[in-house]
């Protein structure tokens, strides 16, 4: 077997293209990849991982290059599954349900608006759905 | 009487003794000193930590202070990438905390064959990031033309100066005027976006050719890394030491792809983002390169 040692100085680290300044990097480069890449194994102490989900999901929600990239129509990230199984997908679905139930729950309560209060036209939103009941 | 952990960063193939080496004058995280614990050929970069700034409750509260996140995370990157300076090094995801070092060489021997495997996938090759960026102004200026590189439409702009024309008469009201300008400018918009999304494509394609395997990220927080413009590409390649040049000169070729578009590369990095076994997603590109050998692709047609 080889040397560890002599593999590691014949990889692109012991003769860097380019120089190497670790301090200078950027923090949104190191972020990405100490939160969000490297093996993950189950420490001892459990709550960690969990921990960091909820960050980089907060940290994604706050930023908002992400959503501007999405108008953009770029959104590669989404069809990573290492990246979409962390959530972001799921968020935006459970976004939609939530927003589907919201919806039905006005509508519902729309209907709900007391027929005196129809006569009144107190309301006049309500009359539209109570006329053309869609028949689900 | 202080409770502590054992932090582990990496883990790697070095000798104990070298990488200890290695590591001094190098700070761990919190300052701790940062020590090799060896088991069955393998040795993991570890610091004793204090419970009451690792421990549970305490991660919970400092993974939102932006503060001790950044100082945590340089620590732990440092470290990372002085081990992957002198071996092949697997990096850890940030706070790893096990109750002693007995409970790290129980992983080390558990986990062995794990990680044996994941560094043979990463020796000899290098993890270097790409980040493009694209500059608006020049991407939505009409000197630039649309259609330089990929799908810039322009039967869409023509569209927008045809409604001008058609209006001619409208065009003598100003707020007629401004909202057709605001219309073609916004075409403009669209059209410099999805040309940029098309740049990206040809990028993150022809440094794929070189690449061994690659990985996408999101796109950056402007306040965290403190870009302009459009982030247009987010990507890390793993590429194999004999290509390194070669890649770096695709990258150089390719910045040169359009006016208004640069391209920035980083690393060397230790492999962070190929660190984990490529699951569905390797498994998912055979069974697709399988099946077009089996099926018959509408392009593989007579």
């Amino acid at each position: 077997m080889t040397d560890p040692m002599r593999v590691g100085r014949t990889s692109g680290y012991g003769r860097p293209p380019v120089p190497r300044r670790p301090e200078s990097a950027n923090l949104a480069d190191i972020l990405e990849r100490v939160l969000d890449k490297g093996i993950v194994i189950a420490g001892d102490i459990q709550v960690n991982l969990l921990d960091i989900e909820l960050l980089t999901i907060k940290l994604r929600l706050i930023v908002a290059s992400v959503e501007r990239a999405k108008e953009m129509g770029i959104d590669w990230w989404e069809h990573d599954p290492t990246l979409s199984s962390r959530g972001g997908g799921e968020i935006a679905r459970e976004n939609r349900e939530l927003r589907d139930r919201i919806a039905a729950l006005e509508a519902a309560a729309d209907r709900e608006v007391p027929p005196a209060a129809r006569r009144e036209g107190l309301d006049t939103r309500s009359r539209a759905p109570a006329e053309e009941e869609p028949g689900d | 009487m202080t409770e502590t952990g054992t932090y582990v960063y990496a883990i790697s193939r070095g000798r104990p003794d070298r990488m200890s080496e290695a590591m001094e004058g190098v700070g761990g995280v919190a300052g701790a000193q940062v020590r090799a614990v060896a088991h069955a050929g393998l040795t993991a970069l570890v610091s004793t930590v204090g419970l009451a700034e690792f421990g549970e409750d305490a991660l919970k509260r400092n993974l939102e202070n932006l503060d001790w996140l950044e100082s945590t995370a340089r620590a732990h990157h440092a470290v990372v990438d002085g081990t992957a300076a002198v071996a092949v090094t697997l990096p850890l995801r940030l706070v790893t905390v096990y109750r002693n070092d007995e409970r790290v060489r129980e992983v080390l021997s558990e986990r062995g064959e794990e990680f044996t495997e994941a560094l043979d996938r990463i020796t000899g090759r290098t993890e270097w990031g790409v980040k493009g960026y694209a500059d608006p102004a020049a991407f939505t200026s009409a000197g630039a033309g649309p259609g330089d590189a990929g799908r810039g439409d322009t039967a869409r702009g023509d569209t927008g100066r045809g409604d001008t024309r058609h209006g001619d008469t409208g065009a003598s009201s100003p707020g007629t005027a401004y909202l057709q300008r605001r219309r073609a400018q916004q075409r403009t918009d669209k059209d410099a976006r999805e040309e940029a999304a098309a740049c990206a494509d040809r990028i993150d394609y022809e440094l794929c050719e070189i690449a061994a395997t690659s990985r996408v990220h999101p796109p950056q927080d402007p306040q965290l890394s403190g870009h302009e413009g459009w982030m247009i590409l987010n990507a890390a390649y793993l590429v194999d030491d004999e290509r390194a040049e070669d890649f770096r000169a695709a990258v150089t070729r390719l910045s040169g792809l359009r006016a208004g578009l640069r391209l920035e590369l980083t690393g060397p990095w230790a492999p962070y983002s190929f660190a984990e076994e490529p699951t569905g997603e390797a498994a998912e590109t055979e069974a697709a390169e399988e099946g077009t050998e089996e099926e018959e692709g509408p392009w593989t047609g007579s």
